[in-house]
């Protein structure tokens, strides 16, 4: 959507509330979803990308370092990317309200 | 005007459907339903109808494959009783809250258990609140001309939301009825091409049926909502021209001999024209009756109601369905339409007709007997599963 879910009233929505702009559901920030946030400890990561492959909503990237970053945009803060790091550089911490 | 033939009304509604000039029909068979679509059928596989039919495995597929083909502009057709009805439903909300203007013919029969293939409206009841417009047609000819009527309807861009024709199973499905076909022509100018508001289409991409999260939900609702009520204007128009079409008008609320009647029926679907005798038959002896036919159930004609019972004294409403635990539905909506009124009549709540029960003019008469015995007795909250052995 062009503007927030919260700013839509009922005479605007298109009939059958269809969407009619493609490909906007990257605008759908999923991220304030979570309590723990992932943190990467860069000193023991591997580079392995075992995040990467098994994050279930596709937020990590990677970037000119080649390590991967989580997008907190996205990231529901499930914790696999802790759960499968074989080196336990990624821990789960709990994200403060000032930075959601 | 047109050649009236002797036809089984189940034909005459295929027919209709073959001149609306239907794209897609999908449907999977079910007693007293079948006999529309297998006709539709052999009109396709003999080449008379450029249509595409869909032999699919169940209603909730059959009602699937119409909102598919709906939503990329292809006028669509399916039609299903009872059981057939009860699987469908799932998708008989998501049709109308995607606005698609299908149109579905219910040959109206009891919903299992026991099983009962006979007429009742218990079917539909169990959808009544799915956000389609509803038809209760009264006879074989009503049910031809609402096909048309329901596809204008539906189809206005005002519009856009399914029609429901409902359609009293064996009792008018089944029955020979002498019917005046429209000429094609007129269907023609009467029936415009389908041109979708939205569809999907690979060059305009746009996404329907997606996820509405809390913050939304609500404000989709009030739009579908006000969709439907703001519909009156267009049934009402779409019924005139049809009556200037054909001469033959059709009214949400329509009345027969209910000028100065103290006691008058309500009644829905065929159980119309058996009134209309007991009401013929109680007016030669001087007796104060009359009949309201509700023709349209959703939108509910509220304000037509109203009109159509002032003064009235009591109304004796046959519901053909019974809300288990909380008496019949149409009794409880006249209620709840009248309740603001200064003046109201006293309703009278019989359901009869349950599961085939035959209910004829004498039965009809009876009602009146007591209704009108046990309000002067000061019985407010008149109840009665008619014609039940004690």
């Amino acid at each position: 959507m062009t503007k927030p879910e919260s700013e839509w009233t009922w005479k605007e929505l298109p009939p059958g509330t269809t969407i009619l702009e493609p490909g906007n559901a990257c605008q759908y920030r999923t991220g304030d979803w979570k309590t723990l946030k992932p943190v990467l400890n860069k000193e023991l990561c591997i580079h392995c990308g075992l995040c990467y492959i098994f994050c279930p909503d596709m937020s990590y990237a990677l970037n000119p370092e080649g390590y991967f970053i989580v997008d907190l945009f996205y990231c529901k803060g499930c914790g696999i990317c802790a759960k499968e790091c074989p080196t336990g550089a990624i821990t789960m911490v709990l994200e403060k309200e000032e930075e959601k | 005007m047109g050649k009236r033939i002797g036809m089984e009304v189940s034909i005459a509604a295929a027919e209709a459907v073959k001149q609306c000039n239907v794209d897609v029909i999908s449907a999977y068979p079910i007693t007293p339903q079948t006999h529309v679509v297998e006709h539709l059928s052999e009109l396709v596989a003999n080449g008379e109808m450029d249509a595409e039919f869909f032999c699919v495995e169940s209603e909730h597929s059959a009602l699937s494959v119409c909102v598919g083909s709906e939503a990329t502009g292809a006028r669509s057709f399916t039609c299903t009783s009872s059981q057939g009805l009860a699987l469908m439903s799932e998708i008989t909300y998501i049709a109308s809250a995607l606005r698609l203007p299908i149109v579905m013919i219910i040959a109206n029969r009891a919903l299992s258990g026991p099983i009962s293939i006979w007429n009742d409206h218990s079917d539909v009841m169990s959808i009544r609140d799915c956000g389609w417009i509803q038809f209760f047609a009264e006879n074989g000819q009503d049910v031809y001309d609402q096909v048309f009527c329901a596809y204008r309807l539906a189809e206005d861009k005002e519009v856009l939301l399914p029609v429901i024709i409902n359609m009293d199973g064996f009792t008018l499905s089944h029955v020979i009825e002498p019917i005046e076909l429209i000429d094609q022509e007129k269907i023609d100018q009467f029936l415009p091409a389908y041109k979708p508001v939205l569809s999907l289409h690979p060059d305009r991409p746009v996404t329907m049926g997606g996820i509405a999260l809390p913050g939304i939900f609500t404000e989709t609702k009030k739009a579908q909502e006000v969709a439907i009520q703001s519909s009156m204007p267009k049934i009402l128009e779409t019924w005139k021209a049809f009556g200037d079409m054909t001469g033959r008008y059709y009214n949400p609320v329509e009345t027969y001999k209910t000028e100065d009647a103290e006691t008058v029926f309500v009644i829905m679907g065929s159980y119309g024209e058996t009134a209309s005798v007991a009401v013929d038959m109680m007016r030669e002896e001087g007796r104060s009756v009359g009949l309201i036919k509700l023709r349209l159930w959703r939108p509910f004609p509220f304000e037509e109601f109203k009109k159509a019972t002032l003064g009235v004294k009591q109304l004796v409403v046959i519901d053909r369905a019974v809300s288990v635990g909380a008496r019949g539905p149409v009794a409880s909506e006249v209620k709840a339409a009248l309740y603001g009124e200064d003046q109201r009549p006293m309703v009278y709540n019989f359901v009869a007709g349950l599961g085939g029960r035959d209910v004829a003019p004498q039965d009809f008469i009876k009602m009146v007997d007591k209704a009108e015995i046990e309000i002067e007795e000061g019985n407010k909250e008149g109840y009665e599963i008619y014609g039940v052995r004690e």
